[in-house]
This record gives structure tokens, C-alpha cells and sequence, in this order.
């Protein structure tokens, strides 16, 4: 079966209890983990501020699953989404190699914001 | 009354003002640092591609190639997308 890495993010509604937050989750990953996608990685980014208002919430819930899966998943993910109220915004995108190796780093934390910053922060100096 | 002496030639080219030693020559910064993939999670960086309203700088400005510039401009959709970058702003910066 051809598989493809893929990663979605996607925002919660700030009304929810940090259990029901879980819940919901928890019900999003499952749709992955019984279609057979094989999770890579998961990030809970906690409540951050919108940059601006969205169905009138200006705070959200931030999750990022990464997972390789079959190309019809990302479908039946999106219906998930769109059925799900409380889900506010959702971004699937594909990983090209560039983007697996970029994941790989900032994963195992050598995308930090030390060895990031230095060398643009030169750049920015000079230009 | 003496005239102002004229030149022989007059042109109406105007001529070219040499400032090869002010302007910095543009590059790249991606091609530079090596960087392959430009993260769409990463608003503060992104941020370096916009002005203060939001609205994406073109490569005159950033002198970005035309690979990475498309990459930068798609990055910073996506991120606007997700509500980590504004669509419009007074004041970015």
C-alpha cells in the first residue's frame, strides 16, 4: 500500500474543559490510528492566542499530529474536521522530503532557537 | 555680458550615478544558509517576508529567489490559514 507522509494541525474551541479538550483529541487521533495511519509524532501546543478572531474566539486549542498514511485518509480526516464543532480550523499538508527531514530535526529538538536564530540573525545584520 | 560657458556636448541621458559602494548586492538568505523547507509554525520567522500591514514583500525587497520565494509565500498563506500570522495588521513591526 503506498503511503504518504502527511501532518495536520488543527484548532480547538477555547470553551472547552481541559477533559473535554482531551476528548476531543483523543476522538480526532483515533480516526487516524483506525483508518491504519501510523502517528509519528504529536504536539500540544496549549491554548495560544489567534492572530485574529475566528467564530469569535480569540484563543484556541492547538494540535499537530504527523502520521503516514494512504492518500484517501486525508478525505475522511477532513469530513472528521467538518463534522466536528468544536474544531474551529484545520490544516493538512503533505510532506515532501525536505519537509520528513525538516519534522525529523525539530522533533528530536535540533531546530531549537538557538541554532536557528544564530546564523539568520548574522544574515539580517549584514543585509 | 560674458555667457555662461556651455559644455560641447549636452546630453539628455541623465547619467548613471555610481553608488556600487552603498548598495549591498542582494542574496538569497535560504540558498545561503542552506535552509530546504521553509516552516509554515514558525510565524516570527516569517516575519521577516512581510511588512508592518502583513502583506507578503516582494523579491525586489527580500531578494529571495524565485524557488524559495514561492516556498516563503506559500508558508506564510498557510500560517495566516492558521490563525499564527495575521491576514491584515496595523503595526506589525
Amino acid at each position: 500500500m503506498f503511503q504518504n507522509q502527511y501532518e495536520t494541525v488543527f484548532i480547538l474551541t477555547p470553551v472547552l474543559s481541559e477533559i473535554q479538550m482531551t476528548d476531543a483529541v483523543d476522538s480526532l487521533k483515533k480516526v487516524l490510528t483506525d483508518n491504519g495511519a501510523e502517528l509519528v509524532n504529536e504536539e500540544h501546543w496549549g491554548l495560544r492566542k489567534l492572530a485574529y478572531p475566528i467564530q469569535h474566539k480569540s484563543t484556541g486549542y492547538y494540535q499537530l499530529f504527523e502520521f503516514k498514511a494512504a492518500t484517501d485518509l486525508v478525505a475522511t480526516l477532513e469530513i472528521a474536521y467538518k463534522r466536528d464543532e468544536r474544531v474551529l480550523r484545520f490544516l493538512t499538508t503533505k510532506l515532501d522530503k525536505h519537509a520528513i527531514d525538516y519534522a525529523d530535526r525539530r522533533k528530536n529538538g535540533k531546530i531549537g532557537k538557538k541554532n536557528q536564530e544564530a546564523p539568520k540573525d548574522a544574515t539580517t545584520q549584514k543585509a | 555680458m560674458p555667457q555662461p560657458k556651455k559644455p560641447k556636448h549636452m546630453s539628455l541621458v541623465n547619467e548613471r550615478v555610481e553608488r556600487k559602494d552603498q548598495v549591498a548586492k542582494k542574496y538569497c538568505r535560504f540558498k545561503k544558509a542552506g535552509i530546504k523547507y521553509v516552516d509554515y509554525k514558525d510565524p516570527n520567522f516569517l516575519l521577516k517576508f512581510v511588512n508592518e500591514q502583513g502583506k507578503i514583500l516582494p523579491r525586489r525587497l527580500t531578494g529571495n529567489s524565485l524557488k524559495f520565494q514561492r516556498k516563503v509565500s506559500v508558508a506564510i498563506k498557510r500560517s495566516r490559514h492558521l490563525a499564527l500570522m495575521p491576514y491584515v495588521a496595523d503595526g506589525l513591526k
